[in-house]
């Protein structure tokens, strides 16, 4: 809210005084192509969108918006070329970018040594712990979609539980992760079977998983086209155990590829995915559903909690500018780790000095396919 | 268990049958010029494609099936007349390192000229699995392993019982006596290269409905046909569905009795001991060396 009054202020300041200023350098490296553009091409357009809109109600601290941004493609060799590029010769104020967790840490020492603000869309815990002093996150972590699932899981009473997943990063990160804390909500990994990132087929290996003893419920970690494929595979076999997905098949574009097989599943995601249907009383609503209109009129394309985490982390950098009066790095450093009760399309953000990603297990909702649709589940 | 083995048996045929249809695409161009066109999934993903562009535009899915066949076959056409031909003369490998380029090439354009998302095309006759011994079968399984037989029939019959087949039969064993016969080594590189382009296209749309279809599926679509290939014998139509069917099996047994994991390593392991007792592959091994 903060920051809406505080554009209609700029509004106000001359537009003369705005152009005179050099402006405020937003860097950025995305998997704009490559195995992870699903996840690089909606950031890209976000942050496109996002900085005109700024510009368009008069900037930030008095001055226009420059989005520089490179294609990493996904590689973590190119993110750090041009995660150098953008601190050397672009001389930007904050970065925002990388899409993938690779990509990611590969940047992680080049800003610590140089000093800027970076904000990483990415998903794994690695990025944020151990805390390091120059680097914040927006996404969920892989642990807690693996916390939300086995608490949902437990409330439904299934505590023999088949872990199916992917070969990626991605992938085997949260399959890690979720072996680690199954114990701490009394889970027991009956089964644990993985498939390669181009198979067409896992009718194998979830026979394998019916045949297990005991099975109650099925997580499969993945993302991509895989998880459809298994979903699919898990109705022609007639499993009848409860199965889960994780978030990195958050988006509409899950249901239309597994189509009907796709009922009943469920999985933990942003609120952004199910904005209309939000009670109006949900203080995350406004924010998702001007999000998701904007982007979903301008790209007429299905909005995914993925573009989000772009809209988030340009606008903690944006408001950390506001806060900390400049763009001086070591300022807008500090004002992003003192940023309370910031409302994104995650959830509600709230960093702290041990913290740099600031969200909690509410952030998540778990959701339901019902009706070739998102719902909250329960 | 039985029933276990049976799921794992249909498994592997439903997988090794798209690898044998992507297979079948190699020997043709193999056939007509030695070449090993690694754009051939690159076809495969223009029929996927192009046939769920179509559909979205409004198109009945067999008509839009049809228009991305023959886009494709005009891809094909093209790679020919564009890459292939101003190169003539060239050697074997320097063909295959253009067909390389060709298919950095088309996956690019198809980012761009569609999308970057993953596309679904509707099952032919719905998505009811069949159940077989307490095992179940996707029907459009059932589409692949049947088109992929009368494929296989209709190779044979063109390349042993149509002058055109023989013509490119003979410009495969000897090109310089095959002109001197007055076969036109210029039209048998184009058919050739639209009828796998065509294949590889047909290829793309039975399979999405069960693999789905993006613009880098091509990529491990083409590689995995490849594999098929070689094991079964490079330019042998039977061999191309003996290849993809083992390979399937492989790979589907592999995960199921012994590691998910290594199912790939596994099959890749089978492959290479095949390989080094059988160079030539599995029926590929009579053709002579003529000197």
């Amino acid at each position: 809210m903060k920051l809406r009054t505080w554009f209609a202020a700029a509004l106000l300041a001359t537009a003369a005084a705005a152009q005179a200023q050099a402006p405020i350098r937003i860097g950025a490296f995305l998997a704009v192509t490559g195995p992870a553009a699903f996840l690089g091409d909606p950031e890209q357009k976000t942050l496109e969108l996002y900085v005109e809109r700024v510009n368009a109600a008069g900037g930030v601290l008095g001055r226009r918006l420059e989005l520089v941004s490179y294609d990493s493609g996904g590689d973590a060799e190119k993110a750090r070329t041009f995660a150098k590029r953008l601190i050397e010769q672009d001389r930007v104020d904050v970065i925002v970018g990388g899409s993938t967790t690779g990509e990611t840490m590969a940047v992680v020492p080049l800003v610590e040594a140089a000093g800027v603000p970076f904000v990483s869309l990415a998903g794994a815990v690695v990025i944020v712990e151990p805390v390091k002093k120059w680097v914040f996150k927006t996404p969920h972590t892989d642990r807690m979609a693996c916390d939300k699932i086995f608490v949902d899981m437990k409330a439904r009473g299934a505590s023999k539980v088949a872990l199916i997943s992917g070969s990626g990063g991605f992938d085997k990160s949260m399959r890690g992760e979720c072996l680690k804390v199954a114990k701490n909500h009394g889970i027991d990994i009956v089964a644990d079977e993985t498939y390669g990132a181009g198979d067409t087929d896992m009718t194998a290996q979830l026979t394998k998983i019916r045949n297990a003893p005991g099975v109650q419920a099925v997580l499969n970690a993945g993302f991509g086209q895989g998880p459809a494929i298994v979903t699919k595979n898990y109705r022609q076999l007639g499993i009848t155990a409860p199965l889960y997905q994780s978030h990195g098949v958050a988006s509409k574009q899950f249901i239309n590829l597994a189509g009907d097989a796709a009922e009943g599943v469920r999985l933990p995601a942003a609120a952004l995915l199910v904005a209309e249907s939000l009670p109006d009383s949900d203080p995350q609503k406004k924010v998702v559903v001007a999000y998701k209109q904007a982007y979903e009129t301008r790209f007429r394309q299905d909005v995914s909690t993925f573009g989000g985490h772009a809209y988030d982390g340009l606008m903690l950098a944006l408001e950390a500018m506001n806060k900390a009066g400049s763009t001086d790095k070591v300022k807008v450093r500090d004002a992003l780790e003192q940023i309370r009760g910031y409302m994104g399309t995650a959830g509600v953000v709230n960093m702290s000095a041990q913290d740099h990603m600031g969200l909690d297990l509410t952030a998540f909702r778990m959701l339901e396919v019902r009706k070739g649709d998102w719902v909250l589940a329960r | 268990m039985s029933a276990q083995l049976v799921q794992f048996l249909l498994s592997g045929l439903t997988v090794g049958a798209i690898y044998a249809l992507v297979a079948l695409g190699f020997c043709i161009i193999y056939n007509a010029s030695h070449v090993i066109n690694f754009a051939q999934g690159e076809f495969v993903m223009i029929g996927g494609m192009a046939t769920a562009s179509f559909l979205g535009a409004g198109l009945p899915l067999p008509l839009a099936a049809l228009a991305a066949v023959a886009l494709a076959t005009l891809i094909g056409l093209a790679l020919v007349k564009f890459a292939v031909e101003p190169a003539r003369g060239a050697s074997v490998v320097t063909l295959i390192i253009i067909t390389i380029g060709a298919a950095i090439l088309l996956r690019g354009l198809a980012s761009i000229v569609w999308d970057k998302r993953i596309h679904a095309l509707p099952a032919f006759s719905g998505e009811q699995p069949i159940s077989i011994a307490g095992a179940t079968l996707a029907p459009q399984s059932l589409w692949v392993i049947g088109v992929t037989a009368l494929i296989v029939a209709a190779l044979w019959w063109f390349f042993n019982r149509t002058l055109a087949g023989k013509a490119i039969l003979a410009v495969s064993h000897n090109r310089l006596a095959a002109q001197l016969m007055g076969i036109s080594v210029r039209r048998v590189l184009l058919v050739s290269f639209g009828l796998s382009a065509a294949l590889g296209a047909l290829a793309g749309i039975l399979i999405a409905p069960i693999t789905f279809t993006s613009w880098d599926v091509g990529v491990m679509l083409g590689l995995k046909g490849f594999a098929a290939a070689i094991l079964g014998g490079m330019g042998s139509g039977p061999g191309a569905v003996l290849g993809g069917l083992t390979l399937g099996l492989l790979e589907s047994l592999g995960a199921g009795y012994l590691s998910s994991a290594y199912k790939d390593a596994i099959a890749f392991v089978i492959i290479l001991v095949v390989l080094v007792l059988m160079p030539g592959g599995l029926l590929g091994g009579r053709a002579t060396e003529r000197v």
